[in-house]
């Protein structure tokens, strides 16, 4: 019994049988006084509009008490919450029968309301974008008093193992970050290198050459490549990719590792075909038809427009489409755990194991770790670097496009 | 070569069809009395099935200029872009009857629609220059055909060219800057030097001037009254003002059938049917 009444429960419940109430009283009070008035004239409002308003009153109020009481719980017993919810409501109550009038501009209030309440919506998520930058910045200058910036940007070393206690020797910890760095641009490359042709080809066969049956059925069947869950790459990259890599290498004579670059970095490209080739896609089509035909009346064939004048004109969407893949390379985070290996080599080889911004990452933060310490405060320093670089990318992707599309509209 | 001979070889129906076939011996007032440069027996278009325009007979001469006209869907955007297989283009469109350019058959098995769009230049509704630069925007028909091996035949055809779409002055110190920054009216005689560029034998204009003020219109005009000299022009129009103005020959169609085909002349001053009267004189339409 005791656990159905909590305060909790009966919080809610009376907050939902109070702007319900309120609506209904708000539209009843409005119909009768309507009727009542003494002159022929309409009410300003229609009567679900003075229900929406009394139901926004009485909810505001509410909501009022609600958040002081959480930030200030415990200071008054647990059973005058509901108390005080209750007291609220019924002042919304008199408000609104103190306001309902036949010329009250419910209307307008209501639609001030919910411009509000959708402005709010907007601003969470704002503000949690500035929430996460912020913590990033303030925990990455904590990482950097302890570790130099130049030494982090620079430094060619990366063993991120400190000393946990002062008697163990040689864990200095060495923080730089140059082998990750190099890493990620060595995946992403080999991404890129990967699912830059294939996805502008297929965007290209897509927009120009497919028919409309084709092109129905090919282009949700290339997009469901970036459904696919990216620990399911991963293990792909890992169990099936690698080895393959592995033993054709082995064919030759080679040793390479399981876990190497080319292995992430292929799987890895497989999974943003979908980014390229359908961003390619739109932009392509984006081109006005009359281009087109221009160039086909002209004598040209459909490879000369498409080379010619398609491609041309769509390339600023297309470096756009480029970018945002790219930066969804450098986050991405799955894979590479699975497939690139944990040590920092600094290597120009892609059949070796290299490590990413993203992996290191987990690595520090898994585990057993003081807070404090260089080794996770570094997660935090590494993770500012990709956001800052991700973000630069997406601007100057967005900037492209938007100008692109500018020029036809 | 008698247009009757060819109607006895054509489907039996081309013999009531509304289209008339106009014999060329008896236009001879026209003082370019000309050869004819396109025989149409029996053409039909379909879209999906649908049929667009119902077996059109028309005799196209080789100079001056024909203008087709008719209300909105009467088919005679559907028929320009028979002359240079534009309708090949659209998915589910297929023409059927026979199209003769010089005698040969432009459906024929033989002919190669790229090739054909190098002798029979099209200018569209609305300017279409590539965002390339002026320069380029001229170019890119010699260049794609090969037409010119030395940079300066480039320079030359490219020049020849806006000159003679009546550009040249206007454009001759900024040929680097992209077309599409040019006004309109320039714009539209940009691609109109373009389609010059490849030395076609036709040029076909489909509503060159709907998208034009006034001012630029008459300059649009004018050049259409310098471009007939030399080339076989076909113009689809909105504006009968417009086709009394810049053809000698005029065509009217109307749901899909070729109505009337005669002298521009006779066409606004004596129309034989009445639908070309109603249309006309702006009853219908």
């Amino acid at each position: 019994m005791q656990h159905f009444l909590s305060p909790g429960i009966l919080t809610g419940a009376f907050l939902i049988t109070g702007v319900v109430t309120a609506f209904l009283y708000g539209r009843g009070l409005a119909v009768s006084r309507a009727q009542l008035s003494a002159d022929d004239a309409r009410a300003h409002s229609l009567p679900s509009y003075h229900g929406y308003f009394s139901a926004w009153i009485v909810a505001l109020l509410a909501v009022g008490v609600i958040v002081p009481w959480v930030t200030f719980s415990g200071a008054l017993p647990k059973f005058m919450f509901p108390a005080m919810i209750l007291g609220a409501m019924a002042l919304g109550f008199i408000i609104i029968n103190r306001l309902l009038t036949p010329t009250f501009r419910a209307r307008n209030h209501v639609e001030r309301f919910v411009g509000g309440a959708l402005m709010i919506c907007s601003g969470v998520a704002v503000l949690t974008t500035f929430g996460i930058v912020l913590s990033l910045v303030f925990e990455s200058l904590r990482f950097f008093d302890q570790v130099p910036v130049l030494d982090f940007l620079t430094g060619l070393q990366w063993s991120p193992q400190t000393a946990l206690r002062e008697d163990q020797v040689g864990q200095s910890g060495s923080f730089g970050a140059v082998p990750i760095f190099a890493g990620t641009f060595m995946i992403t490359a080999v991404a890129i290198f990967i699912a830059g042709p294939i996805g502008l080809l297929i965007a290209v066969y897509l927009s120009e050459y497919a028919n409309k049956r084709t092109r129905a059925a090919v282009k949700p069947m290339v997009e469901i490549l970036a459904g696919i869950p990216t620990i399911v790459y991963g293990f792909f990259a890992l169990l099936t990719v690698g080895p393959a890599i592995r033993n054709f290498a082995e064919g030759f004579g080679l040793s390479v590792p399981t876990q190497s670059a080319i292995a992430a970095g292929s799987v890895m490209g497989v999974m943003i075909i979908p980014f390229i080739s359908s961003l390619s896609d739109d932009v392509i089509n984006a081109v006005p038809q009359t281009l087109r035909d221009g160039s086909l009346a002209l004598g040209a064939t459909k490879s000369e427009t498409m080379t010619k004048v398609i491609f041309p004109a769509a390339l600023p969407g297309i470096i756009g489409a480029f970018l945002l893949a790219v930066s969804r390379a450098i986050g991405e985070t799955m894979i590479v755990v699975m497939a690139a290996g944990r040590a920092a080599n600094l290597t120009g080889n892609p059949f070796e194991a290299v490590t990413t911004v993203t992996v290191q990452i987990v690595s520090l933060l898994t585990g057993d770790q003081e807070f404090d310490s260089a080794k996770t405060l570094a997660a935090f320093a590494l993770g500012l670097v990709l956001f800052v670089f991700t973000l630069f990318l997406n601007v100057i992707a967005l900037l492209i496009v938007r100008k692109y599309r500018e020029r036809y509209e | 070569m008698s247009a009757l001979k060819t109607n006895h070889l054509g489907h039996p129906r081309s013999m009531f069809d509304t289209g008339k076939v106009i014999d060329m011996k008896a236009t001879t007032s026209e003082a370019n009395t000309a050869r004819v440069k396109f025989k149409c027996r029996n053409v039909e278009v379909f879209y999906s099935g649908k049929r667009a325009l119902h077996g059109v007979n028309m005799d196209v001469p080789d100079s001056g200029v024909t203008a087709l006209i008719g209300p909105s869907g009467c088919g005679k955007s559907t028929f320009l872009r028979v002359f240079n297989r534009m309708n090949d283009t659209i998915p589910n469109a297929r023409v059927a009857g026979q199209i003769l350019m010089d005698g040969q058959d432009i459906y024929g098995r033989d002919v190669d629609p790229v090739l054909l769009r190098a002798r029979v230049g099209m200018v569209f509704q609305k300017p279409n220059p590539f965002p390339k630069s002026i320069f380029d925007n001229v170019a890119y028909g010699p260049r794609i055909h090969g037409l010119a091996p030395r940079k300066n035949d480039l320079d030359n055809i490219v020049e020849k060219s806006l000159m003679r779409a009546g550009l040249w002055n206007e454009v001759k110190d900024r040929l680097k800057e992209p077309g599409t920054g040019l006004s309109g009216g320039q714009q539209q005689r940009l691609v109109i030097a373009r389609a010059i560029a490849v030395s076609p034998e036709v040029i076909l204009m489909d509503e060159p001037a709907s998208a034009l003020d006034p001012i630029a219109t008459a300059k649009l005009e004018e050049l259409i009254d310098e471009l007939k000299e030399k080339y076989c022009i076909l113009i689809v129009t909105h504006s009968m003002a417009q086709a009394a103005r810049v053809s000698q020959k005029t065509a009217f169609f109307h749901l899909g059938d070729l109505v009337e085909y005669d002298d521009t002349q006779a066409i606004f001053t004596n129309p034989k049917d009445q639908r070309t009267q109603d249309y006309i004189t702006g009853r219908t339409g």
